[in-house]
């Protein structure tokens, strides 16, 4: 790995930031909104349910948690397609560039971007809502650690598949996160799901932090194996995600795809 | 020329060593299913020199200069840059490398300094603040420094994307028609700076284009391509006539309408200009 090559990569994103509101803006906006709509709505349940129920830390706190692993994916796959929409792919992979240069930049990238967002969220969830994230303890660290790397992962396989089926198709990667969120019981215990769902359950990382939230809400305690299994599969996840990317980008280079990706579509 | 010193018995031997090839490309093939794009071609690029890379439209130009930038596995074949093997150091070989071509232009949205900042960074040039510098300078890019690619005109473009193919120094340039849609007075001018790039440095250039008079007047060699086969090799100034051609231009279409090219070699060029003493490249 070449630091300054990797340094490129973010230094791009941050010049193409810097100079356009429109690309500044959505790091923090819809996060921050998402914080006021769910923050009220929180709130309102708390006054229409059983007394002493605070649905602050358990919803809000899940819907901030959600919404970072949202942007870390987002941060990955909107730097990536910066170069789709630029058509760039050529100028940089007809260079001393590395793959893992080049993924390691956009990672670096998502790193910076995610923390803009969560700085935003946690400001408004702490200031105005109440929240406050030391009701966790030091658990809070896997489970921002873990949706961390599930994000990176989902950054990078639909990084990934766009660099397969071509521009068209980046409009798979939005639904992303939706798609994942009924399966790791973000709003809901995962026991609330049918028998085939809980078991899909089982293998989404996310699912294992929102779990252990909740549990850590109800008894003060989080079980230690279970985060653990859910940081192990965020790895080997994430190990895959990279595997697929540049196998992905092989058959490009076999193919001739990134030669001709100015092509509306290629798939 | 190299040359190796040897003491033996006494006697000073001197061994002198051809220098080596900026480009050398052999026996290069790429298939798309049963489609031959480009067949068993081998050339090379010397230092100081500028190869033309003629040929129609769908010959295999743009898939050859592909594979020689690493973003097209060949089929079969080798290229080695400076004598890295491509396919075995790629960022190594792709260091002494850079290239301007039409079709990929730099990012429209970041503004010619930052354009060349990054690319720079990405080339590991050295000193890479004063490089930029005298880059901006060179292609009467100064006014245009804090201006977004994207807004500039072509020519201007076409100078930001040979600065950044020069920012390197690199060793050997891949220039895929760098002059097309400018005009003639800016095509001049580009002309010239990479002849000068030529003459002075070490670097050698491999060049396509469609207008057989900057070919004539800034190639060395050229290299006539018909259905992924080079048929024909030589100097630009030389060859028409050789072939019994009045122009380059003549010889060009020659071999583009030639339908038996393909499977004769340059026969069917010989045979409709009655150059009998001329020979078609290997």
């Amino acid at each position: 790995m070449n630091f300054d090559r990797t340094f490129a990569i973010v230094l791009r994103q941050y010049y193409l930031m810097r100079g356009s509101l429109s690309r500044f803006l959505p790091l923090f906006l819809w996060v921050a909104i998402d914080m006021v709509l769910w923050g009220f709505l929180s709130r309102y349940l708390n006054t229409v349910t059983t007394a002493g129920m605070d649905f602050v830390p358990k919803l809000l706190g899940a819907v901030l948690l959600w919404d970072f692993l949202t942007r870390v994916m987002q941060g990955v796959t909107i730097a990536f397609l910066e170069d789709v929409w630029s058509r760039n792919f050529l100028n940089f992979f007809a260079s001393p560039l590395r793959v893992s240069e080049y993924v390691g930049g956009l990672v670096i990238t998502s790193i910076l971007t995610s923390l803009v967002g969560l700085a935003v969220m946690l400001v408004l969830a702490t200031t105005v809502f109440g929240l406050s994230f030391f009701i966790y303890g030091l658990a809070i660290i896997p489970f921002v650690l873990i949706l961390f790397v599930s994000g990176i992962s989902l950054g990078i396989l639909g990084s990934a598949m766009v660099l397969r089926l071509g521009p068209s198709s980046e409009w798979f990667i939005w639904p992303i996160p939706i798609m994942v969120s009924p399966f790791a019981g973000v709003f809901y215990p995962v026991a609330t799901l049918p028998g085939w769902m809980q078991a899909v359950s089982k293998a989404i990382p996310p699912s294992y932090v929102f779990e252990g939230m909740r549990t850590f809400l109800a008894t003060g305690t989080v079980s230690g194996p279970s985060l653990a299994l859910g940081g192990a599969l965020s790895l080997g996840y994430l190990a895959l995600a990279c595997w697929v990317f540049q196998r992905t980008y092989r058959h490009a280079i076999r193919t001739g795809l990134i030669a001709r990706y100015s092509a509306e579509s290629v798939a | 020329m190299a040359a190796d010193l040897e003491l033996a018995g006494g006697s000073l031997k001197i061994y002198v060593r051809p220098p080596m090839q900026v480009l050398s490309v052999q026996s290069l093939a790429k298939r798309y299913g049963s489609t031959e794009a480009v067949r068993d071609i081998s050339f090379h690029v010397g230092p100081n020199e500028i190869v033309g890379l003629l040929g129609p439209n769908g010959a295999g130009k743009t898939t050859t200069i592909n594979m020689i930038l690493g973003v097209l596995e060949p089929t079969s074949g080798a290229i080695h840059i400076e004598g890295l093997d491509l396919a075995a150091r790629r960022t190594q070989a792709l260091s002494r490398t850079n290239f301007a071509a039409v079709y990929a232009p730099l990012p429209g949205n970041l503004t010619v300094y930052h354009n060349l900042r990054i690319f720079g960074l990405i080339y590991g040039v050295e000193g890479l603040r004063d490089r930029i510098e005298e880059l901006l300078i060179h292609f009467d890019l100064v006014g245009f420094r804090n201006a977004k690619c994207g807004v500039l005109s072509s020519g201007e473009q076409t100078r930001v994307a040979l600065a950044k193919a020069m920012l390197n120094k690199p060793r050997l340039l891949l220039l895929d028609e760098p002059t097309a849609s400018l005009d003639p007075a800016m095509a001049s001018d580009i002309r010239r700076h990479i002849r000068a790039f030529a003459d002075e440095g070490k670097g050698g250039v491999l060049w396509t284009s469609h207008n057989m008079y900057e070919v004539e007047e800034v190639c060395d060699r050229v290299l006539f391509l018909s259905r992924g086969r080079i048929l024909l090799e030589g100097d630009p100034k030389a060859l028409a006539g050789k072939y019994g051609k009045r122009s380059l231009e003549e010889l060009f279409i020659a071999v583009a309408r030639d339908t038996g090219l393909s499977e004769n070699g340059a026969d069917g060029i010989l045979g409709a200009g009655g150059a009998e003493d001329a020979e078609p490249a290997a």
